[in-house]
């Protein structure tokens, strides 16, 4: 059966290699690509949307049926995370550590003993893994708000330079992904409960598919900024830049909301009680 | 495009391609396969596609290494076959 599965894997590989020679190469101005398609958006893009990345603009504009369908996969990945992982009952763990935070030192209370108040002097750990290392725990306290302005400038400037939806909300997601592994969960929680994620993540897809739906309202076609002039009193190529601009703003929420959504899911094994 | 440079960074592709999938250590193959994305980014950004490289930057080799060595972590970390 493995060697069976070796020879189709191989086979299908040498298919796909010989495939690649029908190919046009690399950078071929008579390729089927560049007849027509490629030289309308590189001529057109600039005066039609007023946008300077042809990438964004044909990401969200031309192709922005795509982009929205992107996004609702991304929304669908962390839906089926948590139904798959979350287990909603309240499953405490039999142990809990704690550690006292002059000392240093750390305590296990069983199931059956009694759990302390929250105290001041102590802090509660994970169980399985818990080194206590302030360098750490500082240099990542300071970094995340660098990283989450950095985050809105990837979505905010993603007109100018490469960057959107997409990869802004990826950074401010994974701040708070760092925030949960170099301190605990239980502190991006604090943070950022379940709940926020939960909406935050249908909204954003609220957004870019309501911005399509606006349009629609109005008479255009379907995700057609230009519609929207007459609400942001600008004329219509500026109204299309504007309209990018909205939907990459929902598409950077649904994106941050689901990764960490996932992560919380998947690290905690849906208890958000310890996570890595 | 330096073909030198090119031809390097496409055998370390293969490299961790294969090595990411061979590998008996599932957390060696979780980094592997960030390794792997992160020189995919690199020839993206050879290539010219500075936004997908960016993509394949943020998200193959930051966020999903991430999620792969929380798997690693709540699961086992040798693998059955």
């Amino acid at each position: 059966m493995r060697i069976l599965g070796i020879i189709v894997v191989i086979l299908t590989g040498a298919l796909l290699i010989y495939a690649m020679g029908d190919f046009p190469s690399w950078a071929n101005p008579v390729s089927p690509a560049h007849n027509h398609v490629s030289p309308r958006y590189i001529e057109k893009s600039m005066e039609e949307t007023s946008v300077p990345n042809i990438v964004t603009a044909v990401l969200a504009d031309y192709r922005g049926y795509d982009t929205m369908f992107e996004t609702t996969v991304i929304f669908g990945a962390g839906v089926v995370c948590f139904f798959l992982l979350r287990i909603p009952r309240k499953d405490e763990p039999t142990v809990r550590r704690y550690r006292h935070t002059l000392t240093g030192m750390t305590i296990r209370v069983k199931e059956t003993r009694k759990i302390p108040p929250v105290l001041e002097e102590f802090e509660r750990i994970d169980t399985l893994w818990a080194p206590h290392d302030l360098i750490i725990k500082t240099a990542c306290r300071i970094l995340v708000p660098f990283l989450q302005l950095f985050g809105l400038y990837v979505i905010a400037h993603g007109h100018h330079s490469p960057g959107g939806g997409f990869q802004g909300g990826v950074i401010l997601g994974a701040s708070m992904i760092l925030l949960a592994i170099s301190h605990d969960l239980r502190t991006a929680i604090g943070r950022m409960s379940e709940r926020v994620h939960a909406i935050l993540c249908p909204v954003g897809v609220f957004i870019y598919a309501g911005t399509g739906a606006l349009c629609l309202l109005l008479g255009f076609n379907f995700l057609d900024y230009g519609a929207l002039a007459g609400i942001l009193h600008v004329d219509p190529v500026t109204a299309r830049s504007h309209g990018i601009l909205i939907v990459e703003i929902g598409v950077g929420l649904a994106v941050m909301a689901t990764m960490i959504w996932i992560y919380n899911n998947i690290s905690s094994k849906g208890r958000y009680d310890e996570g890595l | 495009m330096i073909w030198q440079l090119d031809l390097a960074i496409l055998t370390l592709v293969v490299v961790a391609a294969v090595g990411a999938i061979t590998i008996k250590d599932l957390l060696g193959s979780a980094i592997l396969f960030g390794a792997y994305s992160f020189m995919m980014c690199l020839l993206w950004s050879i290539m010219g596609a500075v936004d997908v490289a960016f993509t394949e930057a943020s998200v193959g080799a930051g966020v999903s290494t991430v999620f792969f060595v929380a798997a690693v972590f709540r699961t086992t970390r040798r693998t059955k076959d």
